[in-house]
């Protein structure tokens, strides 16, 4: 089942509200932990702090007012989390579940290592999006950097401008779609056919992320799996 | 590596002292073993992997030797006064931290590179003397944290099986930068061994040939990691002690960035150091010695005054109680086993001689960890393999073990009239060559000579 970004702004009831200019981090995320599923929490002038809302473990919703550092909503297990800014690097690393929604760009390493939930990002994303990633879908709206799904595993990445160099380099499991172009693609990584069933899952991925794009649009890309037994003549890509 | 004869060659009939007597010699630079390996990598096309550490020969602490109490020193009695054992690993931020028995751990091995009967037995054995296993590259099992009382998680590049919970059940985390084996180099885990299993905890396909990633995906350089480090304390919170681990290479500055970056604890892994698989050039070519890392770690935790305010744990061969005292005194809070736990578990015994000879190894040669077919049940996947190690038996001989290496480091630390193991200190060792002196920077045996002691002393 695909997550969605759905109803995030209808179940708000009523609000718990940090401001991290006068309060901590700390203070936070310590009240994040002990959060039950339902509640509700605002962060204003996150300022670029970094760990912001990390460890959430309950179906919480958070929304965050402005730009946060590195880390934002790191291993998150079920929360709803919405940044209206920009994201440093490792925006929802380790992710389990839940969704994570950014509204402008994100830096580096976005979704890395991630086994699950979903991560959308409106703007573009820079290098290494999705790398190492177990299991969790990412849709960004714009481009995304160099080395993105660098020996991504398993799950799906969906970019709906274009792709910089080296994209799914040493891939395993997972799977991109990429709408617009990819500048190089990564060692092991090949373009492969669009069928019904990627179609299909696309258009969910895309709907789950609130976007129109049109599936028949995007390109397959994915793993052409000669580099998952050692082989001698392979020693040059070793 | 796997002793397979080339077609070409006949093994000599006489000894070797016959030989020679025929004037025959064997080249010290091309030995015997060398021209084996050439010979290999002329067949194969592919270079050697294989588990256990460096084996080449290189300074260690069989050359030093510690100065027992006489006329100016008094020893302590043995058995009746008290020679503690107990240590703290990471009071400096954690408010949880790991409170240990005796100052020897179980090094992280991953489950995958051994089996889930030889992770038990070691969470058996090191639970009866009240100290730490680790996990490894691979993620934590239930079986292991079942058995461990004290268990550290660690955190490397790869990420295979990370997730928070699992960090909120660990004891301490330990953030993998590299190992001694291999400094600058990733896992590996060849196919042999990625059952459903191991695959499924690592979310890889069956059977393929693992190779993990060497640098972290979403850090890179001692100001991320301090970012890094706050990361894994707020998701945890403040509670567990966050240990950095690095492969001897450069460990004055890798400590004191380490330091710097909020580590609780560093340990410290020299070349010796055993893996359950990666290239034989890197083994033994890449990293230097744990004798000659250790001062200079200690070096860097002085300088910063967190000398004991910030653990050092030291790993890459440690056999006994002699080598734990030795680490101890030239400044170490606690050790770590790895390839010495194995050993203990029955890996190499002449026991199974028979079948190592079937693998084409030997008894005290056996290092094919990568193959996945260890006749003692340790490093393999295979279920009727495995089941050779009863993880109850294999837990009483980690204890044993573990016993025995404390009480011989009891005993040289009374000697050397030490009420506790940490009070052990350089001034209790010499060496027996310049360049062990050198490297541990205590005097050679009978002059006062500690070779590079006026120079830079990096
Ligand atoms: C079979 C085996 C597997 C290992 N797996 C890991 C691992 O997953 N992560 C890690 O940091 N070190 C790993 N190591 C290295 C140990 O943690 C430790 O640094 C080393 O074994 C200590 O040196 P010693 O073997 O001489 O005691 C492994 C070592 C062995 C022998």
């Amino acid at each position: 089942m695909t997550t969605t970004l759905d109803n995030v702004e209808a179940q708000r009831t009523s609000v718990q509200t940090f401001d991290l200019k006068l309060g901590g981090v700390r203070e936070l995320n310590k009240t994040l932990h002990h959060a039950t599923d339902g509640d509700t929490f605002a962060v204003d002038h996150p300022g670029g702090k970094h760990s912001i809302a990390v460890g959430v473990n309950a179906e919480v919703d958070i929304e965050i007012n402005g730009h946060v550092g590195y880390y934002a909503a790191g291993m998150n297990q079920g929360g709803r989390i919405t940044i209206n800014g920009n994201a440093g690097v490792g925006v929802a690393e380790n992710m389990m579940s839940g969704a994570v929604h950014v509204t402008g760009d994100a830096s580096q390493s976005a979704g890395a290592t991630a086994h699950g939930g979903l991560l959308v990002i409106d703007g573009n994303a820079s290098a290494r999006c999705g790398i190492s990633m177990k299991g969790i879908d990412i849709v960004v709206g714009g481009n995304i950097g160099h080395m993105s799904a660098f020996m991504a595993q398993a799950g799906r990445l969906v970019v709906c401008g274009d792709a910089g160099e080296a994209l799914g380099d040493s891939i395993y499991e997972a799977r991109l779609y990429v709408k617009g172009t990819a500048a190089s693609l990564g060692a092991d990584c090949i373009a492969k056919e669009m069928r019904e069933e990627h179609l299909a899952e696309l258009g969910e991925l895309l709907r789950a992320a609130g976007r129109d794009d049109d599936p028949a649009d995007f390109t397959r890309y994915g793993s052409a799996r000669t580099l998952y037994n050692f082989h001698v003549d392979n020693s040059s890509a070793y | 590596m796997t002793l397979t004869a080339p077609d070409q060659t006949v093994a000599p009939a006489l000894p070797a002292p016959a030989l020679a007597e025929l004037g025959l010699r064997e080249s010290a630079t091309f030995d015997r073993a060398t021209i084996a390996d050439i010979q290999r990598a002329a067949e194969t096309g592919i270079y050697d992997i294989r588990g256990w550490g460096a084996k080449r020969k290189v300074p260690h602490f069989d050359d030093l030797l510690f100065l027992g109490a006489s006329m100016s020193r008094y020893p302590l009695e043995g058995y009746r006064e008290k020679c503690g054992t107990d240590i703290v690993l990471g009071d400096r931020y954690a408010s949880k931290p790991l409170r240990l028995d005796i100052p020897i751990t179980i090094a992280g091995m991953s489950f995958g590179a051994l089996s889930a009967n030889a992770k038990e037995a070691l969470g058996r054995g090191a639970s009866a003397v009240g100290t730490s296993t680790t996990t490894g590259d691979g993620g934590m099992t239930p079986e292991e944290r079942g058995q461990s009382k004290h268990l550290v998680y660690q955190y490397l590049p790869s990420r295979y099986g990370m997730n928070p919970d699992d960090l909120r059940k660990a004891d301490a985390i330990e953030v993998v930068l590299g190992q001694g084996a291999k400094p600058g180099g990733g896992g590996m885990l060849l196919g042999q061994k990625i059952t459903e299993r191991v695959a499924g905890m690592r979310t890889l396909p069956i059977g393929i040939d693992q190779r993990s990633a060497c640098r972290h995906p979403d850090w890179t350089g001692p100001d991320d990691l301090e970012i890094k480090i706050a990361e894994l304390r707020e998701i945890t919170d403040w509670e567990k002690p966050i240990y950095v681990k690095i492969g001897a290479s450069r460990p004055y500055y890798d400590t004191a960035l380490a330091v710097k970056s909020g580590a609780d604890v560093v340990v410290l892994d020299g070349m010796q150091g055993g893996t359950a698989a990666t290239q034989q050039v890197f083994i033994e070519n890449v990293g230097i010695p744990t004798l000659a890392a250790i001062p200079q770690a200690v070096q860097a935790l002085q300088e910063l005054g967190m000398h004991r305010k910030v653990q050092l744990i030291v790993s890459g061969g440690i056999r006994t109680g002699a080598d734990v005292a030795k680490a101890m005194a030239l400044g170490a809070d606690a050790v770590a086993i790895g390839t010495a736990a194995l050993i203990a578990l029955g890996d190499n015994s002449p026991r199974y001689a028979a079948e190592y000879a079937k693998l084409g190894s030997a008894a005290g040669y056996y290092d094919d960890f990568q193959d996945g077919r260890d006749p003692a049940g340790i490093s393999t996947q295979d279920p009727e393999l495995s089941a050779r190690l009863d993880p109850v038996a294999g837990g009483r001989r980690i204890a044993n073990y573990l016993r025995v290496l404390t009480m011989e480091a009891q005993t040289i630390a009374r000697a050397c009239g030490k009420a506790h193991l940490h009070n052990l200190e350089p001034e209790d060792l010499v060496a027996l060559t310049i360049e062990s002196a050198a490297m541990a920077r205590v005097p050679l045996a009978g002059t006062s000579w500690i070779p590079g002691a006026t120079g830079a002393g990096l």
